[in-house]
């Protein structure tokens, strides 16, 4: 039972805290709800088509589809987070303006719901799939009773639910005016920090064997195995900001370059509404 | 839209640029997962050279091959063979796990 509620709510705070950023992101947005649950939902049952299909999709790539598979949907949710900033860049002031306003209403963030139901379905689906075959591993063997895991897999859905939900609520306390751009911030983080474990994956595929040499490790001061309070903290400072004790050279890259592209992009959709002309403005 | 397309282009071109296939030092090292416990857990690997371990999962369930030091987190069903790619290591210990059984799952990876 406490092995099942630990894995649990390991896998369920990496793919909640994504989840908690989404929802304040959305602050506003009609049809959020809706988006996110469809997420979770489509997360959810990919993650058991996942698990149910393991060992045909670890023999696709010479044996490399796991992290081909995991490269892949990472980069998807990269792309969708680009793109959800970049919109934001364009419309920010007008966001911060409705979520002040009466009502709360900000249509303008309906635009990207979509991309960011595909980035929450990809948390889900990801940490998902080793839940599901974790879970159905302890059901087979009987090791442990059903009833035993069913309760240990409750208590840790619903304590990961609690830490993500109270990151949630710290990310409320944040002023309407700024809650797009810390918002913002956190996307672009969490962004770059899934690009760099893009790359881990690639590697580990050997599609990808440049700077692979690791450039500084602090795992004795905060590790990020979620071995522990403190490596449990680590982990979850990986899954938000990208942090890794141990990076290499072209985690690295990958992880300034997402950053760098992300901000570029924003400035440049951004540009023409502090220029003289944007008379709009 | 345009920078929509942009945005997703920039995005994934430059890592998709970029791949490389390397050559591995010697054959895989067997290993065979049985009743949640590694053998052999210690694994002997050159140094500065990449190479690969081959996983036998005899047990029923599946586990997660799984690393920190060697950044890998591998799933393997239930009586199924995983080749797992190490990167070339410098020389020291690499812990590795079982991490569905990780009481008894213990291996460490050692680059000479």
């Amino acid at each position: 039972m406490i092995a099942a509620l630990i894995i649990v709510f390991r896998e369920v705070i990496e793919a909640g805290l994504i989840v908690g950023i989404v929802l304040a992101a959305t602050t506003g947005v009609p049809g959020r709800e809706r988006a996110v649950a469809m997420g979770i939902l489509a997360g959810v049952l990919g993650a058991c088509l996942v698990a149910a299909f393991a060992g045909e999709l670890a023999g696709l790539f010479q044996g490399s589809g796991q992290e081909i598979f995991n490269a892949t949907i990472l980069l998807l949710a990269v792309a969708m987070l680009t793109w959800h900033n970049v919109w934001m860049a364009s419309h920010g002031r007008q966001m911060a303006r409705e979520l002040k306003a009466a009502g709360h209403q900000v249509k303008t963030g309906e635009r990207t719901l979509a991309a960011l139901s595909i980035v929450v379905g990809v948390a889900v689906l990801r940490e998902g799939s080793e839940v599901v075959l974790f879970l159905y591993g302890i059901a087979a063997q009987g090791g442990t009773s059903a009833a035993g895991m069913i309760a240990g897999g409750g208590l840790g859905l619903a304590a990961g639910a609690l830490v993500s939900g109270l990151m949630y609520a710290g990310l409320l306390k944040v002023p309407a005016g700024k809650l797009f751009q810390v918002t913002s911030g956190l996307i672009t983080l969490l962004a770059a920090g899934m690009a760099a474990q893009a790359v881990i994956f690639l590697q580990n595929a050997g599609w990808l064997e440049f700077f692979t040499s690791t450039v500084w490790d602090t795992s004795w001061l905060l590790p990020d195995d979620g071995q522990g309070s403190l490596g449990l903290f680590g982990k979850m400072l990986h899954t938000l900001v990208g942090y890794t004790a141990a990076p290499n050279g072209a985690q690295l890259i990958a992880y300034g370059f997402t950053i760098v592209l992300i901000l570029v992009l924003m400035r440049m959709v951004n540009a023409p509404a502090t220029t003289p002309r944007g008379k709009h403005a | 839209m345009k920078s929509v397309l942009l945005a997703i282009l920039i995005a994934i071109f430059p890592i998709s640029g970029f791949f490389i296939s390397g050559a591995l030092a010697d054959e895989p090292v067997e290993v065979h997962l049985k009743n949640h416990k590694f053998s052999p857990s210690t694994i002997k690997v050159k140094a500065n050279k990449p190479s690969m371990i081959l996983l036998y999962n005899d047990d029923d369930g599946a586990d997660e091959f799984d690393s920190s030091s060697l950044k890998i987190e591998r799933v393997v069903p239930g009586h199924a063979k995983a080749n797992i790619r190490i990167r070339a290591l410098a020389p020291g210990k690499y812990p590795f796990m079982g991490e569905f059984h990780a009481a008894t799952a213990q291996g460490v990876v050692i680059a000479e």
